[in-house]
């Protein structure tokens, strides 16, 4: 059991977790993630470690509520525990100091690309961080990402706070401005919205590095639930990932296969919905 | 000369093999529950009756783990049950399991002087039968350790190879600690043999009994992630380590739409069911999808446990494609018998070819071609050759490849100087010991994909090396 020391809700929907796993807190590094099952019967899924504390031996989960596991996981409190953590897996993301990079963050995916970011400025970089939230409750971890980077740019896709339009946008006035060096970008979020970022920068010719969430079941490379296909070739997401070239990833393919189960998915949710709805009615009564 | 068997050899040769009680094939094909029920005590004692007690009983050569099985099957024929697992038991741990999942027909059973003629005695199914009788009766007594020895010794993955590692070493007085990736313990024979194969109850108790024994289990961790072998040695303080980590990476055939929604490999496929308990969903979160037209594509006991588990999910039709014929199907000759009386379709010397897409991006149909046998290749059968312009498109929704697997790479690529052959295996001598001092390995992953029990007896082999590896450690140099 693993237990919950805090939570903290950072936007409607989503939650912080600092969680006890001290053997995972102890090995983490940047990009890695870990496999979590609520509880019995439940689920095993993938989420990134956002920050670790090894002298606590915590680490720190982001979660957006979108399916009846992570809903099910945010309905928990401190003092409560998540019955399977295993990690750090996934291979660390390579830092190195690139000169300028551009760190491009959407919805959650910011706090994927937060440790991200931090390692990249103390790699000597400097960090032009974009983030991109559908409206202006959404946007998290503004301010600490502007620890981190010497520019923070927000847009809004609805135009509630900040820069009204995508982070495309925001991306290609940085990549046009004069002189800015743009040399490599990292991009976590969205499938669709790493596609338009890799788009892009293959017209500028600059590396581009996405992280990438897709079906899994282990997480340790032994069912291929998680593979896909990056530069014509087959790869397994959990352990020749989760980050790849964003120039050669299928985008297409991939996300066409994560739709395989949403019909199923909504059922889960529903149910989780009941049950929770169950829960706190008891707690009512 | 016999002590104890009152017939005279032409009486036995006339009882005929008994059969297991089993659940009709209509009843059983649309459930999970055990198959076979094994012998009951009247038909244990009859087939017990068969053995001719050789003076040079051959079975036991067939045996990976040199079980006596004269002396065994002799007590069943004394009706002591408990005796005769007692027997077992001293060369192999798991026999409840071993009972069920060993190809007896290609080991110890093949070499019954009883099968030259007539039918062999049907040794897995008398070694099944005492398991069960002890299990059933609450009959076991574990195993007293005397000696408590300091050295901590870790093993690496909790399938066969790994449990009789922990257990022998256990038994002999060290501390073990065992490392598991998954929350739960028994690699493949937790994950991949289905329930209906191997009640979990029966490997939660054997788990059970070997932590009675001492061993410290720890789920949820993967070696080369979480620590790493070098770790375990220098801050962890083990001083041997037995790496049993399978071969779980599953491979694909490389053809067109394999990423396909509706495409399994048969290690994903089959955990989800088994692992996650997909067949009870919603009631489980983990979601599985099958059509009403499944295929399997390969001829193991892999692509035999999966498509009979996907006819259990309901699969109308549920195909095992396969490039050559019946007999060179590597499965036991029991899953292939009970397959084809659960309405399992084979179409055999059949090689896939390219995987068909509908409109959504799912499978709608399997183009395949059909191949002809040709000349032996090097493992001796007969090469499967296509038939040109034989091609034709099978009609599903569900394609599940159960071609092999390979060693999961992970430990190989954070262990600097373990010495690794073809395909990614670990390279060990006739004592298990890898290249490395201190790291013993064994089971699929330095055979590459065979057995439960070649995975024991090579955990056995291994614990008796680190015994003696560990007193050569603590003995002054000469
Ligand atoms: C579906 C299926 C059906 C089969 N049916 C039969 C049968 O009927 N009869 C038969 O004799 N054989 C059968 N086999 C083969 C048999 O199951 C294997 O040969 C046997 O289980 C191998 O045992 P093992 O101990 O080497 O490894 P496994 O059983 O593969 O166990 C390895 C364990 O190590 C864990 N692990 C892996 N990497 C790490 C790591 N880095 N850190 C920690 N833990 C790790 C895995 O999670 C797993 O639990 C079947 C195989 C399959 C897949
Ligand atoms: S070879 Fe067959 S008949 Fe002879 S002892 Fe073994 S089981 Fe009995
Ligand atoms: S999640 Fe199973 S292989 Fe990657």
């Amino acid at each position: 059991m693993f237990l919950i020391l805090r939570k903290k809700v950072l936007a409607p929907t989503v939650t912080q977790f600092d969680v006890k796993a001290p053997f995972i807190a102890r090995k983490r590094k940047a990009g890695n993630f870990v496999m979590i099952r609520v509880e019995e019967g439940g689920e095993r899924i993938p989420l990134t470690i956002a920050d670790s504390n090894p002298a606590e031996g915590s680490i720190t989960l982001i979660v957006q509520a979108i399916g009846g596991t992570t809903k099910l996981l945010t309905s928990k409190g401190a003092g409560d525990s998540l019955l399977d953590v295993v990690g750090p897996l996934g291979n660390p993301t390579p830092i190195e100091n690139h000169g300028v990079v551009a760190c491009v963050g959407g919805g959650v995916g910011t706090a994927e690309l937060f440790p991200i970011a931090q390692a990249l400025k103390a790699a000597g970089n400097v960090v032009h961080t974009i983030i991109g939230a559908r409206t202006r409750e959404l946007v998290i971890l503004e301010q600490e990402m502007a620890t981190c980077s010497d520019s923070v740019t927000v847009t809004t896709d609805d135009g509630s706070y900040a820069r009204k339009g995508f982070v495309t946008d925001a991306l290609k006035a940085l990549l046009d401005l004069p002189g800015s060096g743009v040399h490599a970008v990292y991009a976590i979020g969205p499938l669709p919205m790493m596609k338009a970022v890799s788009n892009l920068t293959r017209t500028y010719g600059i590396a581009t590095l996405v992280s990438l969430n897709t079906i899994m079941v282990d997480g340790t490379g032994m069912c291929g639930g998680c593979r896909l296909t990056v530069g014509g070739q087959m790869k397994f997401a959990c352990v020749d990932g989760p980050e790849f070239d964003g120039h050669a990833v299928d985008f297409d393919e991939l996300m066409k296969r994560n739709r395989t189960y949403v019909d199923m998915e909504k059922i889960t949710d529903e149910r989780h919905v009941c049950r929770l709805t169950a829960v706190r009615q008891e707690e009512i009564r | 000369m016999s002590a104890v068997n009152p017939l005279k050899p032409s009486q036995r040769m006339k009882i005929p093999r008994q059969e297991s009680i089993e659940q009709p094939a209509a009843e059983r094909s649309i459930n999970f529950l055990e198959v076979s029920f094994g012998f009951d005590e009247d038909r244990a004692v009859l087939e017990s009756q068969r053995c001719l007690e050789c003076k040079e009983p051959y079975c036991t050569d067939g045996c990976p783990v040199g079980i006596d099985i004269r002396g065994f099957v002799t007590l069943v024929l004394q009706k002591d049950y408990v005796g005769a697992v007692q027997k077992i038991r001293e060369a192999n741990y798991l026999p409840a399991i071993c009972g069920r999942v060993c190809p007896q027909e290609s080991q110890c059973e093949s070499l019954c002087v009883m099968g030259k003629k007539l039918t062999p005695v049907a040794i897995g199914k008398l070694e099944r039968f005492v398991a069960d009788y002890e299990m059933k009766h609450q009959l076991f007594t574990p195993p007293v350790v005397t000696e408590r020895r300091e050295e901590k010794i870790a093993v690496v993955g909790s399938g066969p190879s790994g449990l009789t590692c922990a257990a022998e070493l256990a038994k002999m007085g060290y501390r073990v600690t065992v490392f598991e990736a998954l929350h739960a313990v028994g690699g493949v024979l937790r994950y991949g043999i289905p329930e209906f194969r191997l009640p979990k109850e029966i490997l939660d108790l054997e788990t059970e009994r070997i932590k009675a024994l001492g061993v410290e289990v720890y789920t949820n961790f993967v070696i080369g992630r979480t620590a790493t072998i070098d770790e375990l040695f220098d801050e962890w303080g083990f001083k041997a380590i037995f790496l049993g980590t399978g071969a779980g990476t599953p491979t694909f055939m490389g053809m067109p739409g394999e990423n396909l929604s509706g495409v399994y490999s048969a290690n994903e496929f089959l955990t989800r069911v088994n692992l996650m308990g997909a067949y009870r969903f919603p009631e489980n979160d983990t979601p599985i999808k099958i059509g009403k037209a499944v295929g399997v594509i390969g001829g193991g006991n892999t692509a035999m446990d999966a498509v009979r588990t996907a006819r259990r999910l309901g699969a109308e039709r549920a195909y095992l494609i396969y490039r050559r014929s019946r007999e060179e199907m590597p499965a036991r000759e029991e899953e292939i018998h009970h397959a084809e009386q659960e309405g399992i379709e084979f179409l055999l010397l059949t090689n896939p070819l390219r995987i068909l897409a509908d409109e959504n991006n799912w499978v709608q149909g399997l183009e395949c071609q059909r191949m002809t046998l040709g000349e032996p290749d090097e493992s001796g059968r007969r090469r499967p050759v296509p038939i040109p312009g034989s091609e034709f498109t099978v009609e599903l929704q569900t394609v599940i490849e159960a071609i092999g697997q390979k060693p999961n790479p992970i430990i190989q690529a954070t262990t600097p100087g373990l010495a690794t052959g073809k395909r990614g295996t670990v390279v060990t001598d006739a004592q298990q010991a890898t290249s490395r001092p201190g790291i013993f390995a064994g089971g699929d992953l330095s055979r590459g994909g065979a057995t439960v029990i070649l995975a024991m007896r090579d955990g056995k082999v291994a614990a008796r090396a680190i015994a003696g590896y560990l007193q050569g450690l603590n003995s002054p140099p000469p």
